[in-house]
């Protein structure tokens, strides 16, 4: 059982080891991808077809039948009638426990059937409407533009003020500079939760209230990212750095030419991590933003669960719509981010 | 991309002579306060100072949210928090649903770090494998990382409702529908799961990365010195690993601690107080009911702030010497 | 022409002077609304028509989730920052920012005849005469019953004066033969939760003014908490979540999974919407305890806020808002009850309602005949979340099992004595 997880085999035949690592695997396939799927495939299903138990994979909705004599379409049933036999019905009206139901063909003749005498018949439909009514809904336009500008540019400013940050923490050596670090990796401990109201005194105070400034600014220096670049900095050669002051470039020009592009796996995966907290942000646009013209996505998703009510099958697909930038962005970069962390070896 | 480029190099240009003059001024040795003061700034502005006033917050009551026209009340808050009639009984205690919370996060700090860690290293030690589409197998893993706390715990809440996906797979095969969130134990197990479902990748990578970092001549040598496996697991491989053990077991725990977002959405702290965490309740007595205890808010977060850092600290030093006296054999 | 006016700087200053004035009398109302149906939809239309006849006014209505005017708005306010207007459901506990729009309404008497029973629960202290704002519906709680399901199970629905008990038996009976997983829901809220608790004696004040929890309080904790452990009540509701969080069971009545809830009147619109033809439901009396058969009233308001910049301008949109032909708008397209006595006495015609919904609509407007005085009163409470919410919390601490029905209620007590005294402080 050991031998497996300690030895990489390149033997080029599978053995039993191979096919356990292999049937792992898909056991973990399986695990994280199938509630995701379950919920991409919730999301086509009609409002009503969504609270149905028990819930079936693919989305179904009753057919519906015209029939002569009726402006309406009438829902079909399966329906036991007088004989024993089974036959698709159309139902005109029920009342109480008692359904007045046409047989489509016929529909001059009406039988009154026992509502626990039928069932739905039911067609897979895609209910395409959640998608495109939610663009309808409200201004999704905006509250994209919103979100991505806010994602964009917090993510380079993050970049930015953090790689200046662990430049300093590592390539310098200043008074001091053991506790700004302790002081940075201790905000770690700070859970955003807890310090919501005294940082929204704060956005206030500062006059950054109902601004996409006050969702970018006070969330763009982070501990984490801090200690990745300052661990891969470390790695970067001082001779490099050494040579350039000797040939009397200025230290911002050491840090802009030679210290950001040989860091860029691990502001690669700062990036990624960066775009993943803001477009997923929740609570701080929560308390920033409440004109409605600078929501964003995440508040816009939020406001389907009115006092009393959720509506589910708008909720799921807005969810499957804020999903699919930040996939695209993790397939594109999702090579650095092993590099990124394996470069940054942990010293 | 010429566009960009254009832009970095004016932004560039823009702030060099500023550096030119401070270097001189400052001295190199200096300039690094320059660098990490923009850093530094947004800490202080939106992370310290709130603290700050969270300890104001703390010493004073009312319901008053400006904290200077709150009456100072001293420790009382904290007294209220601690006040227990008998120490061994929580229900005695005055906030009863604080201890409570504290026990919960306790339990399941401790439970879902164990069983994390243990599970990612086994993940980082399959893959580290020569297994076709490493890249693939490591980007589904990691995937759930990627979804927003309330995604996740909408996902799993959907399925697990009584009327859910789990409940009609049961009744499908003629077992009876479980309370898989309305009873204590199974909400709790859910809670651990969920966490570890959505996390899981992303420890799995840093592990990894620290795998594939080791040397495979260590390996062959191994090998060639005819040491069985687990040996090798245990002299080689575990120690070589330490260092991004030590991070991955830091982090998750202080992650474990602070959870609220999934939890909250898939039970509400439910069933009763059965999966309350301490950072829901921090945010129940000072934003969602209605009568804003602000004071006592944030006694418990300072109260959680010193119990994490103690943790850590704990924590810390229990790694390294273990790693320490593994390194001394 | 226009270029020899330009031209000429000084004449082209005094046109401007003469233009600018018109221009910039303008003001900008923002409305806070959050919406169970389409009450955000109708005012904005009716804001529309508001800014035709009223040029240099612009309205904005931000449509946002509950949980906004709930925790955010009162951190807000509190902040000195805010809309103008605001939907708001916690009248007294935000009342001290409510500005007072008496100097721009039109008629004071048609506000005191028609508002006159609920401006008090706006006001902050009780002496006070000011209008700060109007209930945009009244609302009553109450129950719904699955008639399909009875008669399903051939039971009798019991009648108007029925008691608590022999709905939960009737209902009782209806699950079994129907085979569903419970009787009988309630919301999960302590504002629901009044009502029955009022039925069954509790005074909810002292005779000083101030919360108590008394003989008919614990009577009702202890009956709703049996009633779960002998599987009358669906567990889902109350002990699905923790805390004190809303949740309501109009999910599992829609459903079928129960044969009744409480619940509320708002529900009317969205039942209507989402069972359609599934089954027939209706809306009956509240049930009897002891001391009274009442539910408990309650709305959400339209207030003016002091952090407004346009007091008048916001006085007269809240007075067209309230006048009769917009309230009955309004009224008529949400389904809901109107707290405008005239409207009430008149009767709403609702076209866009069933049989069923305007049948519901009667029994819920009937209803507010035997609301009990203390329901009044509680609703009007200040503090009423105080006792509201650690009921919550508590009631399913021990229907869970968590502690006893008496520990219960002595922490719900020592709960909403510590909440009133920081309240107060």
């Amino acid at each position: 059982m050991i031998r497996f997880l300690t030895r990489t085999r390149g033997r080029g035949r599978m053995d039993w080891t191979d096919w356990l690592s292999y049937g792992y695997l898909m056991i973990g396939l399986f695990t994280m991808f199938a509630p995701v799927l379950w919920l991409v495939m919730s999301s086509f299903k009609s409002e009503s077809a969504i609270s149905q138990f028990p819930p079936t994979f693919l989305p179904y909705t009753q057919k519906l039948v015209q029939v002569a004599g009726h402006d309406k379409p009438l829902p079909l049933f399966l329906t036991r009638d007088e004989t024993g036999e089974l036959r698709p019905m159309a139902q005109v009206r029920r009342i109480g426990i008692m359904a007045t139901m046409v047989d489509p063909q016929n529909p001059e003749q009406q039988v009154r059937v026992n509502i626990n005498d039928r069932t739905p018949i039911n067609a897979l439909h895609f209910a395409f409407s959640n998608y495109t009514e939610i663009f309808g809904k409200f201004r999704f336009g905006l509250y994209l533009w919103n979100s991505v500008f806010i994602t964009v540019v917090a993510t380079l400013l993050t970049l930015l003020i953090n790689s200046m940050a662990a430049f300093a923490l590592s390539k310098y050596r200043f008074k001091g500079q053991k506790t700004v670090f302790l002081l940075i990796i201790a905000t770690l401990m700070i859970p955003p939760t807890i310090i919501l109201v005294p940082v929204f005194l704060v956005i206030n105070t500062v006059g950054l209230l109902n601004s996409l400034w006050g969702v970018i600014l006070p969330a763009i220096a982070t501990p984490t990212g801090v200690f990745l670049l300052r661990q891969y900095m470390l790695t970067i050669p001082d001779e490099l750095l050494e040579a350039a002051r000797m040939d009397h470039a200025s230290e911002w020009r050491i840090y802009w030419k030679i210290i950001l592009p040989l860091s860029a796996p691990a502001l690669a995966v700062l990036a990624i991590f960066s775009v993943m907290w803001r477009w997923n942000d929740f609570l701080l646009p929560l308390i920033v933003l409440s004109r409605s013209e600078f929501f964003t996505l995440q508040l816009a998703l939020n406001a389907f669960q009115g006092e009393l009510n959720t509506q589910w099958h708008y909720l799921l697909a807005m969810t499957v719509i804020t999903l699919i930038p930040i996939t695209l962005v993790f397939a594109f970069l999702q090579k650095y981010i092993t590099t990124g962390i394996a470069s940054a070896g942990v010293k | 991309m010429p566009l960009l480029s254009r832009a970095a190099g004016l932004f560039f240009n823009l702030f060099e002579p500023l550096f030119r003059i401070a270097q001189r001024r400052l001295g190199i040795g200096r300039l690094g306060w320059l660098f990490v003061a923009p850093n530094l700034i947004v800490f202080g502005l939106f992370t310290f100072l709130p603290i700050a006033i969270n300890l104001v917050y703390a010493t004073t009551g009312g319901v008053n949210l400006m904290p200077f026209e709150r009456p100072y009340t001293g420790g009382e808050n904290f007294g209220i928090l601690f006040e227990c009639r008998n120490y061994f009984d929580i229900q005695t205690c005055r906030k009863d649903v604080f201890w409570r919370a504290i026990f919960n996060t306790a339990q399941f700090s401790l439970i879902q770090v164990v069983l994390m860690v243990g599970l990612s290293l086994l993940t980082a030690l399959v893959l580290n494998r020569k297994i076709i589409g490493r890249g693939f197998w490591r980007g589904v893993f990691f995937y759930p990382v990627l979804l927003s706390p309330v995604v996740v715990a909408l996902i799993w809440k959907w399925l697990l409702q009584s009327q859910g996906v789990f409940n009609a797979a049961l009744v499908a095969v003629g077992a009876s529908p479980v309370d898989w969130l309305t009873n204590a134990s199974w909400a709790f197990f859910w809670t651990v799961f969920v966490s570890i479902w959505a996390h899981m990748g992303f420890y799995t990578l840093i592990l990894l990365a620290g795998l594939q970092a080791i040397p495979k001549d260590m390996y062959e040598a191994a090998e060639m010195d005819g040491a069985s496996p687990w040996r090798t697991l245990r002299r080689i491989t575990l120690p070589l690993l330490m260092p991004n053990l030590i991070v991955v077991l830091v982090l998750a725990m202080i992650r474990a601690v602070q959870i609220f977002d999934e939890v909250f959405v898939l039970t509400g702290g439910g069933p009763g107080s059965a999966t309350t965490f301490i950072v829901q309740f921090i945010y129940q007595t000072g934003f969602a009911e209605q009568i804003h205890l602000y004071g006592l808010a944030a006694a418990a977060s300072l109260v959680l702030a010193l119990g994490l850092v103690v943790l850590t600290l704990l924590q810390l030093r229990l790694t390294r010497a273990s790693d320490a006296g593994q390194r001394a054999r | 022409m226009v270029h020899r006016i330009l031209n000429h700087p000084l004449r082209a200053l005094v046109a401007a002077l003469v233009v600018l004035p018109a221009a910039v009398h303008s003001a900008e109302i923002r409305v806070m609304c959050y919406q169970d149906g389409v009450e955000c939809d109708v005012i904005a239309e009716q804001a529309k028509r508001f800014e035709a006849s009223n040029a240099g006014t612009k309205i904005i209505i931000d449509v946002v989730p509950y949980r906004t005017i709930v925790e955010q708005l009162p951190v807000q306010l509190a902040a000195g920052q805010g809309p103008d207007i605001a939907r708001v459901t916690d009248l007294g506990g935000l009342s001290k920012y409510y500005l007072d729009i008496s100097p721009h309404v039109k008629d004071k008497a048609y506000w005191e005849a028609n508002f006159g029973a609920t401006l008090p629960w706006l006001r902050p202290s009780p002496n006070d005469t000011g209008f700060y704002g109007f209930m945009s519906q009244l609302t009553m709680t109450g129950p719904y019953v699955n008639k399909t399901l009875f008669e399903q199970a051939k039971v009798p629905m019991p009648g108007p004066k029925a008691t608590w008990d022999e709905w939960v038996e009737a209902a009782r009976k209806v699950a079994k033969a129907n085979q569903l997983p419970a009787a009988m829901a309630w919301d999960r809220s302590g504002h629901r939760f009044a009502g029955p608790a009022i039925s069954y004696g509790a005074k909810i004040f002292d005779a000083k003014g101030g919360l108590v929890l008394d003989q008919g309080y614990k009577t009702a904790v202890s009956k709703f908490v049996g009633w779960h452990k002998d599987g009358a009540m669906l567990k889902e509701v109350w002990a699905g979540t923790g805390g004190s969080s809303y949740a309501d069971s109009i999910g599992e009545f829609k459903n079928a999974r129960v044969a009744m809830v409480l619940s509320g009147s708002w529900q009317i619109n969205r039942l209507q919407k989402d069972i359609g033809n599934a089954f027939d439901w209706v809306a009956v009396p509240n049930p009897c305890g002891p001391a009274a058969c009442s539910g408990i009233p309650g709305g959400a308001a339209w207030v003016a806020l002091k952090t407004s910049k346009a007091p008048k301008e916001v006085g007269m949109f809240l007075d067209f808002m309230a006048q009769e032909a917009q309230y009955a708008e309004f009224t008529a397209k949400t389904n809901n009850i109107p707290a405008h006595a005239g409207l009430a006495k008149k009767g709403v015609k609702y076209p866009g309602a069933t049989p069923q919904a305007q049948a519901a609509l009667g029994v819920f407007s009937s209803g507010v005949a035997n609301l009990a005085p203390a329901a009044y009163q509680f609703q009007g409470y200040r503090f009423n979340r105080a006792i509201m919410l650690p009921t919550v919390t508590r009631v399913t601490q021990a229907i869970v099992g968590e502690m006893s029905v008496d520990e219960a209620v002595t922490k719900i007590a020592a709960d909403m004595a510590d909440a009133v005294k920081q309240a107060t402080k």
